[in-house]
């Protein structure tokens, strides 16, 4: 089944483009949500544009679900509005929302056969009988799972389940799609599968809003043409996938969107026209990108595993050096650990000198300042 | 591989030491189930003189006294199983859907009605509902009323309402342990997908509750089939159902046979009845 993928057919994109000029942007105007006294989501505000994916991404009860179903209208902001297009949906029942969503465990009828699953919504909204037939089989070769029309959802696998689910919340056309967790529930190789095809399915319908929350970093960063990142019921940061991956705003960012070593320095000078600062770390001096640092600040240097190298090149111009402490070998990538300056510094290489150093041995390691971000040190949000 | 080797293999028989343990519980249930219900049906052949009598058979299954108490049985039966379901069903979605606060005690106060008497309620139901009963008393003094003008009580109906109140739990505990397990993310996907309440209701639960609903209904029936104390409590005028009927024949009347022969019956409704609940059960996956 991880063969097949989602094929984009012109009924959809001619409708993408119906939804596209329709206005399916998600705003999020102060919305905040309580249970009695307290807080599950505080003062939300954020808008995603139409046809875009936004990925929540954050540990348990970072308030990234009760977000989605605030938009859902499964629970109701304490405060705040929330407007789909020119809508606003705040007072209005999930049924009059206009939405599409899956969910984690597929939430398939199971008495249903998979055409009458993909059906529902049509015939919920009272669609003519042609066209649910049109749209079903549309939704269906959409993800690739026409011939599966007349089985049960017991009868398929996890993979297919989700997109049956995928298939049903596209038939009705939705303004967004709400995405909750939605590969959760399989394994991590049919789940690499799904992502990409996720992806797949997005360019084909590019008019398509979708909000999805995941806790699955490698998901968010596929899919999401931004990302906005929870904690505690607080968005700590919003931006581009890219821009927050490279240039994550604090550490919890950087420690949640990928691994990050963070080498605590002290600012030499700030950033200069070209937005690259110098700073140290012991005795070492380094440059990395910066933003509005000044000398003397105490700052945090962001260094992704993979942008360490054991060997200097004419881009590696920053050089640390470390004890090796550990190696792990993952076939692909064989990751190190090592100690610098008492921070734990950790390497991803994909190619490793012939001859490995031991544990115990002085590592030298090189990383260009343009695979660095400083963000300070105190914005531990 | 293993089925080739035990294809090859010598078959030895060896007792299993597990298989003795079957003797004591049948042994317990013939002497306490099957030979009194053997007895009963033997007597159902024989008159009060020993002597086979197959012509009392066929007078009892025609005379009017049978034939109305069978109406009665299935009539109220069939009556009782249709309110609790419906009233169950209301109650079963208000407490598993609709949230306010007390509803699960409500739900064990409910429960707590398997653990009565069911001639309890009916004496209740005297209080409540009998000619000099509360709501009696009251229109009678508020309106002025000569007689009283609430009647429903000594009827059928009065059973059927005395037995839907005793029965209706039997319908609401599977039916809460079923809607328990209805997944909320189906009903929530349902809803977001453009279903109004009632459609969820029809479309979403009720398909996963019907297992829940054979099973309780099938209880439902068999206990109201044969309910003896509610209709004798009530003494509603003309309502003579099997087990009453029995009752009268054997106690009243010394008419043994004729209260074999009636029991027979009232015992093959019930099995077949607990067939049909068995057959649909298995078929539905309840």
């Amino acid at each position: 089944m991880s063969a097949v993928t989602f094929t984009g057919n012109s009924v959809m994109d001619i409708d993408a483009a119906k939804v596209r000029g329709a206005g399916s942007n998600v705003y999020f105007d102060k919305v905040s949500v309580a249970y009695g006294t307290h807080v599950v989501l505080h003062p939300l505000t954020l808008d995603i544009a139409p046809g875009e994916i936004l990925a929540m991404i954050g540990p348990s009860g970072s308030g990234k679900t009760t977000a989605l179903r605030a938009v859902a209208g499964f629970v109701r902001p304490a405060s705040g509005r929330i407007r789909i297009g020119a809508t606003d949906v705040t007072d209005l029942p999930p049924y009059e929302r206009g939405l599409g969503m899956v969910v984690q465990n597929y939430a398939l009828f199971p008495h249903m056969r998979v055409e009458d699953n993909v059906a529902f919504g049509l015939r919920a909204q009272g669609a003519d009988k042609p066209l649910i037939g049109e749209r079903v089989k549309d939704a269906l070769a959409t993800v690739g799972m026409a011939t599966f029309a007349r089985r049960y959802p017991r009868e398929l696998s996890g993979g297919q389940q989700q997109r049956v689910a995928i298939a049903r919340a596209l038939a009705v056309r939705p303004r967004v799609l709400l995405l909750d967790e939605p590969l959760s529930a399989l394994d991590a190789q049919i789940r690499r599968n799904m992502v990409e095809e996720i992806a797949r399915l997005h360019r084909s319908l590019p008019g398509l809003t979708i909000l999805y929350v995941t806790h699955d970093q490698t998901e968010a960063l596929t899919l999401a043409d931004k990302i906005a990142i929870m904690r505690d019921g607080r968005v700590c940061s919003h931006g581009p996938t890219t821009e927050l991956y490279r240039r994550p705003p604090n550490r919890f960012t950087a420690e949640f969107l990928g691994r990050a070593n963070l080498l605590p320095v002290t600012v030499v000078e700030g950033a200069g026209p070209k937005g690259f600062a110098t700073a140290r770390h012991g005795d070492v001096v380094l440059t990395g990108a910066g933003r509005d640092e000044r000398a003397g600040d105490k700052s945090l240097l962001c260094i992704r595993p993979q942008h360490l190298s054991l060997t200097a090149d004419s881009e590696h111009t920053n050089r640390i050096v470390g004890t090796l402490r550990e190696v792990h070998w993952q076939g692909e990538l064989t990751h190190l650990v090592l100690d610098v300056g008492g921070t734990p510094v950790r390497v991803s290489a994909t190619k490793l000198p012939t001859a490995l150093p031991e544990p115990g041995a002085r590592v030298p390691l090189f990383f260009a300042p343009t695979d660095t971000s400083l963000l300070p040190e105190d914005a531990g949000v | 591989m293993s089925e080739a080797l035990a294809i090859g293999a010598p078959t030895v028989r060896k007792r299993e030491p597990g298989r003795l343990w079957i003797v004591p519980p049948a042994a317990l249930l013939a002497l306490l189930f099957f030979y009194p219900l053997a007895l009963i049906a033997r007597q159902a052949f024989l008159d009060d003189s020993g002597v086979a009598n197959v012509a009392e058979i066929i007078r009892v299954l025609n005379s009017r006294f049978f034939l109305n108490a069978l109406v009665n049985t299935v009539t109220i039966s069939v009556a009782a199983t249709a309110g609790c379901l419906i009233v169950g069903l209301v109650l079963a979605l208000i407490l598993a859907f609709v949230p306010f606060p007390g509803s699960g005690f409500i739900a064990r106060l409910i429960d707590t009605f398997i653990a009565l008497p069911t001639f309890l309620v009916t004496l209740a139901f005297t209080f409540l509902y009998g000619s000099a009963g509360m709501l009696n008393s009251g229109l009678m003094e508020a309106f002025s009323l000569p007689l009283p003008p609430v009647d429903f009580l000594y009827s059928t109906w009065g059973v059927v309402l005395a037995e839907v109140t005793v029965y209706t739990p039997f319908i609401l505990r599977p039916l809460l342990a079923a809607f328990s397990l209805v997944d909320r993310g189906q009903i929530e996907t349902a809803s977001v997908l453009g279903a109004r309440p009632f459609r969820i209701v029809r479309q979403v639960i009720l398909p996963a509750a019907v297992p829940a609903m054979i099973a309780g209904g099938s209880l439902c029936l068999l206990l109201t089939v044969n309910e003896f104390g509610i209709v004798l409590f009530i003494g509603a005028k003309g309502v003579i159902t099997l087990p009453l009927l029995i009752y009268g024949k054997a106690i009243q009347e010394s008419a043994y046979q004729v209260a074999c022969i009636i029991a027979v019956v009232n015992i093959a409704l019930s099995l077949g009845l607990f067939g049909l609940y068995r057959f649909a059960a298995g078929r539905l996956g309840a």
